[in-house]
Order: structure tokens, then sequence, then C-alpha cells
């Protein structure tokens, strides 16, 4: 049952590729950037994992505790997870525009649409 | 003040300002604003400069010693890019007014603002001497970036910005990854502490992966190909401004990234010896100068020619890395200093003809020679320097790239870069053509040459290419300390 210790880095792979197959194999704009955020979010979790220690407390400094968690993992990642938050929020209102500058945010539709703009550009000249 | 304090206000005006600069209204307060803060941050980079290339400088942000506080340490380097930063911004700006009020007539304010958050992301990168934190101004720079080129008129310039955001997160999260991994095994973010404590653990599968994840994430940052798929649409649809901005600042700031990594935290004995990674950036460098080239030969628009271009350019740069030897990571820093000459003063160029004309298809060219004779003619200036002809600053960075390729007994490189370099010639010379040697079309509205203020900025950056080309000291001096300091190992130790 050793493999069971590993129980979180096991999920931190299998998040990854879920999160990274979605922002891959979806042509929905709006599942791209969802996908994207698993991925971040696996990471995330991978980097809080390496902050456990066995045994270890808090990291709250106090009487009658000699074993302390990682807290700078903590840290890091609250900043990352700020990013995170960032990204989705610029991924999702760039996904609105284009909404509404082409009707669609399904990656097909726009591509047949680009391709049709590209040749009427080169027709016209 | 003593110099040490002064340097991170390279990074902190710009960041500031852009705070600032959202709120205010109008069209001339943002850009003023705007201008203000890069030339304050290019002048603040460039007393650094001579002071970083004595003796590395370090400066423990909020007086927290590192290595566990966040420590800025400059060194030839990094002095160097910063300077070529804030430098290109502050002569960037002055010509950028004119066509900003084109292409982008509203809300000015927020735009300017995006601005200088992406510059002071670019020099936040090149400073910092903590790995967490290029992550951190990775991602600052990046998102004010991806929202830049969302402003482009054309709508497909917000499918650019989309496409860029998802690669371009994916490539920032590789590098967190490669992060972590190297946190965890270590214990520590400080990259001189890294460089230390890293060669006891070189053996183990983590640190190699940590190294993969790095480069990868680096790499698409970098527009390496096969990575670069987000540059060609992004550069083609962003505002001219923005596209002089990223082509001549955004891919050199991740070269440095690559080579601080490589170089400093994993000793080049370990990335480039004992790790097969110099025969695989000299492929895909090789790849990229070939493949970057022929494409933009077929281009019919020339914003996207000249992206293309970029792509081909960068492969020039990391075979300089490549070579692992002084010589070639001096050619490595000097292209990166003479292509944000040369790709500048393009991209400019391309601008006021868009500002004019009103497209940058290559039929829009058409005898154009004549009637914007000035504008036309900095553009095929600018090229020589793009293709290295003597005496301009391209012809200088080839130059030494053949030498470094020489000297690694590869001669058949120096072939394939005078190739590459006739590619070049190729299709500066269609634009040439078009506008010299052909007529308008009979519908064509009559053009006029523009005005002064978008010009001068234009032939500043025309003339920096010969300046360059000319006088080394500066760029040859700054590109040796800075390939030295980087070779020895520990930024700024001695080899």
């Amino acid at each position: 049952m050793e493999w069971l210790g590993y129980f979180n880095y096991w999920i931190v792979i299998a998040l990854m590729m879920i999160g990274f197959y979605g922002v891959i194999a979806r042509g929905n704009m709006v599942k791209k950037i969802l996908g994207l955020n698993v991925f971040q979010t696996s990471v995330f979790i991978l980097f809080i994992s390496a902050g456990k220690i066995i045994g270890g407390s808090t990291p709250i400094l106090r009487e009658g505790v000699t074993a302390y968690s990682n807290p700078l993992p903590h840290v890091l990642i609250l900043t990352a997870i700020v990013v995170g938050v960032a990204t989705v929020a610029v991924g999702l209102a760039l996904a609105v525009r284009i909404r509404e500058a082409y009707g669609t945010i399904e990656d097909d539709h726009i591509a047949e649409r680009e391709a049709a703009e590209e040749k009427r550009e080169s027709e016209s000249a | 003040m003593t110099i040490v304090e002064l340097s991170p206000f390279s990074m902190l005006v710009p960041l500031i300002a852009a705070a600032v600069c959202a709120l205010l209204p109008g069209r001339l307060l943002p850009w003023l604003l705007a201008f203000a803060a890069a030339v304050a941050s290019a002048v603040i980079a460039a007393i650094t400069l001579p002071a970083a290339m004595d003796a590395p400088l370090s400066y423990a942000f909020g007086n927290w010693e590192p290595p566990i506080g966040i420590e800025y340490r400059i060194d030839a380097a990094n002095a160097f890019v910063a300077l070529l930063v804030s430098g290109i911004a502050a002569l960037i700006l002055p010509w950028a007014k004119t066509s900003v009020d084109h292409e982008v007539p509203e809300r000015q304010g927020p735009f300017y603002a995006l601005f200088l958050l992406a510059l002071a992301g670019l020099i936040g990168i090149t400073l910092t001497g903590d790995a967490f934190n290029v992550f951190v101004f990775l991602e600052i720079s990046s998102l004010a970036t991806y929202a830049l080129i969302a402003h482009g008129s054309d709508r497909r310039a917000l499918l650019a910005a989309f496409r860029y955001l998802i690669m371009g997160t994916v490539g920032a999260t590789f590098l967190l990854i490669g992060i972590g991994f190297l946190y965890m095994m270590t214990g520590t973010l400080n990259m001189a502490d890294l460089a230390q404590r890293l060669p006891e653990l070189r053996d183990t599968a983590t640190v190699r992966v940590a190294l993969a994840f790095i480069i990868v994430g680096t790499g698409l940052k970098l527009a390496l190909l096969p990575l670069h798929l987000w540059l060609p649409n992004a550069y083609t649809y962003a505002p001219s401004f923005i596209s002089v901005f990223l082509a001549a600042t955004a891919t050199k700031v991740a070269l440095y990234v690559l080579l601080r990594f490589t170089f400093t935290v994993f000793s080049p004995e370990y990335s480039f010896i004992a790790l097969p990674l110099a025969a695989v950036l000299m492929a895909l460098a090789v790849a990229g100068m070939v493949i970057g080239s022929w494409i933009a030969i077929y281009q019919t628009n020339i914003k996207r020619m000249l992206a293309y271009s970029s792509v081909a350019q960068v492969g020039y740069m990391v075979l300089g890395v490549s070579l692992v030897s002084v010589t070639g990571l001096t050619a490595a820093l000097l292209h990166m200093f003479n292509h944000a000459l040369m790709k500048a003063a393009l991209f400019m160029a391309l601008g006021v003809v868009a500002y004019r004309v009103g497209s940058v298809r290559i039929e829009a060219f058409r005898g154009l020679g004549k009637q914007m004779p000035w504008t036309l003619t900095a553009f095929a200036l600018a090229g020589v320097s793009l293709i290295g002809l003597p005496p301009t600053a391209g012809f200088i960075s080839k130059w030494y790239l053949i030498s470094a390729a020489v000297e690694s007994g590869n001669i058949w490189l120096v072939a394939l870069i005078v190739i590459t370099s006739m590619m070049a010639l190729i299709y500066i010379w269609r634009v040439v053509e078009t506008a010299w040697f052909q007529q308008p079309a009979e519908d064509a509205a009559a053009v006029t040459e523009a005005p002064l203020r978008l010009l001068i900025p234009v032939w500043v950056l025309v003339a920096a290419n010969f300046w360059f080309g000319i006088d080394t000291r500066l760029s040859v001096g700054a590109a040796t300390a800075a390939a030295e300091a980087l070779m020895s190992g520990i930024p700024g130790g001695t080899p």
C-alpha cells in the first residue's frame, strides 16, 4: 500500500492531465479556460504538498511544539492563486469580446470565419 | 542614495506610474506620464550598468536579508538587458503618441497603464535574483501583454490575444513547476543559493525534470520553434506600437531568463555537457532560422512577414547560446541588442505606413517609394541591418556569430547563417521592389509623406542601427562583460 502514501501526488498528476487535455481537446473557449485553471490548480497542490512535514503543526510559534509545517509554499501559492484568478479573468473577458465580435466562442466556427476573411482579403487585393 | 538603492527604481517607477496612469483622463496626460516613467527608468538603468559591470550589486527588498528575502542581484548581464528594455521603451514612446491616437482613440489611460505594467514586469524579470519572483513578474508582463494585443483594431486581434493567453499561461505554469521542483530539492529560491546547492543534487531525476520544465516554459515565451505558434498573429494584429515594443523586448527578456537558468542556476557544465541540451537547442535554433525565414518569404502581410523573421532571429540568438562559449554568448547577447534596434525600426516604419495607408499588405506598398520616400528608405535601411550587411549593427552580430561557429569547428553553420541571410535579403527585397518598381493601383488614393513627429523617431532608430554598426564600444563591451559574467556560473563571480 506504499503508493497510497503518494496519494496527493497522484492527484496532482491526474488533475494536471485532465486540465491539459481540456485545454488541448476542447473547442469551446470557456472550457479551455476552465481546463487551464484545473491545470494551474494541480501545480498549487504540488507546492502545498511540498510544505507538509509529517507530524508538523501549523506554523504559529507557540510553546510545546517543535515541528512546524513549512509556511513558505503557502505564501508562494497565495501569490500564484492571485495570478491564476487574474489569468482566468483576462481569459473570460477576451472570450466575451470574441463572442461580441464573432457571435460564437467555438474554435471550429471561428476558424472557418477566419479562413473566409483571409480569402476575401487576398481576393480584394 | 547610492546606486544600489537606486537600481530597483528602474522597475518601481513604471509599476507605480501604471497605477496613476490608469486614472488619468484624456489623451495627453497618460502618454506624458508613460513617457516620463520610461525615461526615468532608462536613466536609472543607464546609471546602474557601469556600476554593475565593475561588481554585482545586491539589493535586499524590504531589508529582508537574502536568501530569505527577495534579492535584486544586478550584474553585467541583467543590467544590459534592463537598459535595452527601458531604453527601447523611452525611444519609441515619442513615436507612439501619434500612432496610438490613430489606432486606439479611446480610453488611453488604461492602455498606457497596461503598457507601463508590461514594462515594469519585463524589467522586474531581468533584475530579480529570486526564482519565484521571475514567475510573478513574467505573469505581470504577460497578462498586460494579452490585454494590449487585444487592443488591435482588427477583430482577429482578440483571437491572437486569446491563443497567446492559453499558450503563455501553460508556459508560465511549466516554469512554476520547474521552480517548485528546485525548491523541493534545495529549500531555497534565491538563484545564487540555488547555484551553490544544486551541484550535489545534480544526478537526481527531479533536478533534470526541473530543468526540462524550465526550458520548455521559457521556450514558449521565447517563441523558439516549434513553440512559436502564438507569435505571428500576436505581432500581426496588435496595435503598431505594441508590435514594436513586443518585437524589440519581450522575446529578449525570455532569452535572458533561459540564459540565467541554464548558466547561473544550473551551471553550463550541467546544462550543456552533462545533459544534451546544447544539441537540442542547436537543432531547434537551426530549424527556426531556416523555417522562419522560409515562411517569411511567402507572407503577403508585411507585419506577419516580420513576425516570422523574428522567429528566425530568435534562432540566431539561441544558436549563439548553444555553442556554449564566451564568443557564442557574446554573439547571442549582441544579436539580442541589435535585433531589438532593427526590428523596432522596421515595425515603426510599418506603423507609419499603417498610419498613412491603412494597410500593411504587400499590395498596399505599390509605388509607395515615390509617395513616402523617407518612410520607405528608413524601412529599406533597417532591412539592410536585418540582412546583416556592413556597416550596420546586424553585420556586427552576424560576424560574432560566424566567429563563434568557426571557433567551435562547425563550418556548416557558417554556410547556414549566410544562406538564411540571403533569405532575409529576398523578403526585404520583395518590399523594396514593390515600393519602387511597381506602379500604384489605378484606384489607389494619393498618399503623402507622414508627419515629422512620426518620421524623426524612426530615423533615430535607423541611425542607431548604423551607429552601433560602426562604434561598437557600448554594445560589444557590455555584451562581452555580460557573457563573461554568465559563463563564470555564479552571478558576477570570477571565472
